[in-house]
């Protein structure tokens, strides 16, 4: 028997791998889908189901959905023009133009700046997703640590997150507790309105960023933890620009 | 009442008893007219291009650089720009697509101008200051009609004075002094040949305020007043409706528009203000 | 299949089934109006006499469930799902699971809708418009508590599956089409489906924020469409604050006219390719089709204010929402001079799905040319909320859109379910279905015309001029009537088709109507390519050119 060939035993210890390309195989973290996640990629057919066109599906569909969320807010603010400068005529026949401009709580200023700070965190995450070298590693399976620092900037995002919704809640409080509810008059009518509105939103932001921070632990595929968290980023971004938007309107608009 | 001319009843419009209505439904029949005729030639292009024999299709050249070949010269012909197929194609377009739209463009415009034109003299302008004012309310499910009196003036209303049990349907401050002389009715009266301003008010929710026979539509909306102005000509009793829905009352928020020549209107109103 | 599953044609067939329980619920109401109508002291089986708000709310219901459940559901969603991926050469859509989870917020919303008929109060009475202050306040009329917050909570939830599907549908079109798939060469229908879901996610979000603003209204206090001083059935309502019922009517309308063109425009891209199919033809002016589809797109958002010229506006601004509302006539008529132009001398094959696509084209020429007329403020002055604009929208958007729809299931048959409806029963369902809608809305203009104003629960009853006049239009009534019974009944032979052709065991061919379209390539592993664009025949119409096939393989094919 030739010296070259492979012994049964051996061949079969490394038969188990199929698809490596033949040869050893590096040590690899199964649970993230590592080993180049054994999806054939040498041999994928052009532009179908890459990760590249994974995130562009991605980020045309959020494109498009925060296209239909910014016409609800067009639609609001309309309305807020609209309301702010109408008056009628009383029982009497006088002109009664009731806007009374709601004084924003102070907090809201620390508010604003705390969620530019979470989108600079956000950022910050999204762009360590993409570090070439780092996620080649991580994709092999040599350990973690494109997810483990985006994780990091990620909790940050949802701790700032967390702490402007409680602001806009205190600020809530701070209102009713000069006796300034949602029903006292139209200018408090739309403070209301908007601040609830964008912090649904934001809600559902702080969601998607739990969802991305549990399935960068859990996903098994490199590219879905990829787009999860540009995703919710990009929308992190859009709700900060957007908020940056509304602040200005309740601030010098009334 | 009077019957409708011919084309009038062909179309069932009714009795046309307004100064601006003769010009409203001529504008009217044109336009009926011309859907029917658009619509019945359409239908016979359709017809004939279904029955008849098959010929090659507008627009197109057999283009002998195309390299699937099937027959002696190809029978795929592609309107393609830059083939020899161009003029063809452009003089087809020209002809069954720019062409016709350029006239619809013209017809529209046309039809459109014209409108603009009734619409402005309708409603640009407010009432002849001179015109007789009347006061239309409309609540859940009936029409009120408030003349001003002699001191042509409307008392003021108020919402929290609203009793109709108590004959105050339309909430009428009677400390208000140009209030005593006003004379609440439930017919809509006037005089022929007269202009007359109404100001549509509602109490409650939207009402339409529709004399089909007056060609005349305006909605009340509560919360704000609108103005129709109008000149009744030809005398007799016409149907008001409500043309937004209301309520479960909506169909029989009706009222009638009396029309009466101009003396036995002044004495219809005299003996109102005797009676107030 | 699994019933959560994310297949799209598992979806698809999910949203035509929601359409069908819509469309079935919605023509029982209609007849039951109509009968109503023609005879008002008719009782109704199992129920007695029709009460006004009963009425009411059968109208209302009606223009609810077919305009949003059926008309926005199933040419969009559902043979959106069903075709788009293949017409396109995808495999899937781009959001499968989002895709999965409208559809179950769409029948979710269903269900919530027809509640409305069996909370206390019963259904709502305001219309499919729901205009405040009748819809403000549960004093306003019976329906409007609970009925209406039914209504309310279910076109929510509508908005919002609507809107995640429009995002799925745009992003598969962007995002998903084959190799050599250009937008020049996509089909009319991807074209049409595409404008749709654009308009869809441009105008849902506005009648979310008017539905939010509403609901705020009814059980929050405030006062967005409430004026001062209101005094519904007795009770002076005091919400703090001065509205306006207008802005409702403003929000409402920039969602409710691109609605009914999300409704239209998907069949009008199918009508296209159908009759250029039939003919074996290439579609005229191919590139003018596609930009009148966006022009009308375009345009559709611009015209709201024609359904407000007398509900309060300045009169300048009817002035400018009638040139827009001319204008969009244009494009409209342009689509129609194309489909004539298609068909011109062609002697098409008249199959059933070709048939249905020429009453597409009448319908929507009969219906279309009473929209100039609308457009016009001085004539709508006289017109508005009577029985022509009723006879208006059914002939363009329901009977035009049905047709649509017809059309679609007779030509996508073969291809989804391998087996052929018959011709036979197919034409009869064509001409009786033909036959009875002119039989019942060409007499509904002239109701109108006589002054016939919409939303009557009776017609006679009272005294006055009043009734008068409406009960000179009795006999158009009675015939009516039974021209929708007969329109009704016409869908019978449909309905025994599709039982035969479930029953049968013959397949059909893989390409039965020789098109061209990407849809009815050969099953393969391999991934699509496309070569040029559809409706490539030569100009006997024997032969084609289908999208998928290479040059190559042609000229093999010929050898």
């Amino acid at each position: 028997m030739p010296i070259t060939l492979t012994p049964p035993e051996i061949d079969r210890r490394h038969r188990t791998g199929e698809g490596d390309g033949g040869g050893r195989k590096p040590p690899t973290d199964k649970r993230t889908g590592g080993n180049g996640e054994g999806d054939n990629w040498s041999d994928r057919p052009q532009g179908r189901r890459g990760p590249r066109e994974r995130l562009a599906q991605a980020r045309v569909g959020l494109f498009f959905a925060l296209g239909g969320d910014l016409m609800f807010f067009v639609a609001l603010v309309s309305v807020f023009f609209v309301t702010k400068s109408s008056g009628h005529f009383d029982p009497y026949g006088r002109y009664i133009y009731e806007w009374l401009p709601t004084a924003i709580p102070k907090i809201l200023w620390i508010n604003t700046a705390v969620l530019l700070l979470s989108s600079f965190t956000a950022e910050l995450a999204r762009r360590s997703m993409f570090r070439e070298h780092d996620a080649m590693e991580e994709w092999i399976g040599f350990g973690r640590p494109l997810s483990r620092r985006a994780g990091i900037w990620l909790s940050a995002t949802l701790l700032l997150g967390t702490l402007f919704l409680a602001g806009q809640w205190t600020a809530w409080d701070q209102l009713a507790a000069q006796h300034v509810f949602f029903r006292s008059n139209p200018s408090s009518h739309f403070f209301y309105l908007i601040t609830v509105t964008h912090a649904v939103h934001l809600l559902l932001g702080l969601g998607g960023l739990m969802v991305a921070l549990a399935l960068l632990r859990a996903s098994r595929s490199m590219a879905t933890r990829q787009v999860l968290v540009d995703a919710t980023v990009w929308y992190w971004h859009v709700m900060g620009v957007l908020w940056l938007f509304l602040f200005a309107l309740l601030e010098y608009g009334q | 009442m009077l019957s409708a001319p011919t084309a009038e009843r062909f179309w069932h419009l009714p009795v046309d008893a307004a100064r601006h209505g003769p010009a409203m439904d001529a504008h009217l029949l044109l336009n009926l007219w011309i859907a029917l005729g658009l619509i019945a030639l359409a239908h016979l292009i359709l017809l004939c291009g279904l029955a008849w024999r098959r010929v090659k299709a507008p627009g197109l050249k057999p283009d002998p650089s195309v390299s699937i070949q099937q027959g002696p010269e190809g029978p795929f012909s592609l309107p393609v720009s830059g083939s020899n197929g161009e003029s063809p194609q452009l003089r087809s377009l020209l002809l069954l697509e720019i062409l016709p739209l350029a006239v619809l463009t013209i017809l529209f415009a046309g039809l459109g101008a014209r409108s603009e034109q009734l619409w402005a003299a309708q409603r640009y302008t407010g009432a002849n200051p001179a015109a007789m004012q009347v006061e239309v309310t409309g609540a859940q499910f009936v029409w009120t009609f408030r003349y001003p009196g002699a001191d042509a003036a409307f008392g003021e209303t108020k919402p929290m004075l609203i009793a109709p049990a108590a004959g105050n349907s339309l909430g009428i401050d009677f400390t208000d002094p140009h209030a005593a002389d006003d004379i609440v009715t439930s017919q809509l009266v006037l005089p022929a040949g007269r202009e007359v301003d109404l100001t549509l008010r509602s109490l409650d929710v939207i009402h339409g305020f529709a004399v089909p026979e007056m060609r005349l539509k305006q909605n009340a909306v509560p919360g704000q007043t609108s103005h129709i102005h109008f000149t009744p000509e030809t005398p007799g009793e016409y149907a008001i409706l409500c043309t937004q829905v209301c309520g479960t009352g909506h169909y029989r928020m009706q009222a009638v528009m009396r029309v009466l020549p101009a003396d036995e209107f002044d004495e219809w109103l005299r003996m109102r203000e005797l009676r107030r | 299949m699994k019933i959560f599953s994310t297949h799209h044609r598992a979806v698809g067939f999910g949203y035509l089934a929601i359409s069908a329980v819509a469309v079935g619920v919605g023509v029982l109401l209609s007849l039951a109006m109509r009968a109503h109508l023609a005879w008002p002291d008719w009782p109704l089986p199992l129920h007695g006499p029709i009460l006004p708000e009963e009425y009411l709310a059968l109208v209302t219901m009606h223009g609810t469930l077919m305009l949003f459940f059926v008309l926005t559901v199933a040419p969009q969603s559902g043979f959106g799902n069903l075709i788009l991926p293949a017409q396109i050469g995808a495999r899937r859509m781009a959001f499968p699971r989002i895709n999965a989870a409208s559809m179950w917020l769409t029948a979710l919303a269903l269900l919530v809708l027809l509640a409305a008929f069996f909370v206390p109060g019963g259904g709502p009475i305001g219309g499919w418009t729901a205009y405040p202050p009748l819809s403000e306040s549960a004093l306003a009329g019976p329906g409007q508590g609970a009925g209406m917050d039914c209504w309310l909570a279910s076109i929510a939830i509508f908005g919002i599956a609507s809107t995640m599907s429009a995002v799925n549908t745009l992003t598969t079109i962007v995002k998903l089409p084959c190799e050599g798939m250009t937008w020049q060469r996509l089909p009319l229908t991807v074209w049409g489906w595409f404008t749709a879901a654009l308009l869809s996610v441009i105008a849902f979000s506005v009648l979310l924020a008017a539905l939010l603003l509403l609901f705020c209204d009814r059980h929050l206090h405030s006062s967005f469409f409430l004026p001062s001083g209101d005094v519904i059935n007795g009770v002076l309502l005091q919400h703090g604050g001065n509205g306006s019922p207008l802005l409702w009517l403003h929000l409402f309308w920039f969602f409710g006219h691109p609605e009914v063109y999300i409704a239209i425009l998907p069949g009008m891209g199918l009508t296209s390719m159908v009759i250029a199919n039939f003919a074996r033809r290439r579609v005229f002016a191919y590139k003018l089709m596609i930009a009148t589809t966006l022009l009308i797109g375009l345009l559709g958002i611009l015209v709201w204010g024609h359904h407000m010229f007398v509900a309060g506006l300045n009169p300048f601004a009817g002035t400018v929402f009638s040139i827009s509302s001319l204008a969009i006539a244009l494009p409209a008529s342009a689509k129609v001079l194309s489909w004539l132009a298609t068909l011109w001398r062609s002697r098409p094959r008249m199959t059933t799905a070709m048939l249905f696509a020429l009453g597409f084209v009448s319908l929507f020429i009969t219906g279309g040319l009473s929209g100039p007329i609308l457009a016009q403020p001085i004539l709508d002055e006289y017109l508005h909320n009577t029985f022509f604009v009723v006879a208006h929208f059914h002939l363009i958007m329901a009977m035009a859109g049905v047709f649509g729809l017809f059309c679609a299931t007779y030509y996508w048959f073969p291809l989804l379910f391998g087996r052929m409806l018959s011709e036979r029963l197919g034409k009869v369902h064509f001409w009786g279905t033909l036959l009875g809608a002119y039989a019942t809305f060409l007499p509904m203009h002239l109701t109108g015309l006589a002054g016939e104003p919409r939303h009557y629960a009776r017609l006679n009853g009272l005294a006055g001029p009043g009734t008068t006049l409406l009960e000179a239009t009795q006999p158009l009534q009675v015939h009516i009537t039974v021209a929708a019974i007969f329109l009704a009944l016409a869908q019978i032979p449909f309905l025994l088709n599709l039982l035969r052709a479930w029953r049968s065991s013959e397949r059909a061919a893989p390409n039965p109507w020789v098109a061209t379209t990407l849809e009815w390539a050969p099953e393969s592993e391999e991934l699509a390519v496309v070569y040029r664009e559809p409706c490539v025949y030569s100009e006997s119409g024997e032969e084609f050119l289908a999208q998928w096939k290479s040059e190559a393989a042609i000229n093999s094919e010929a050898e």
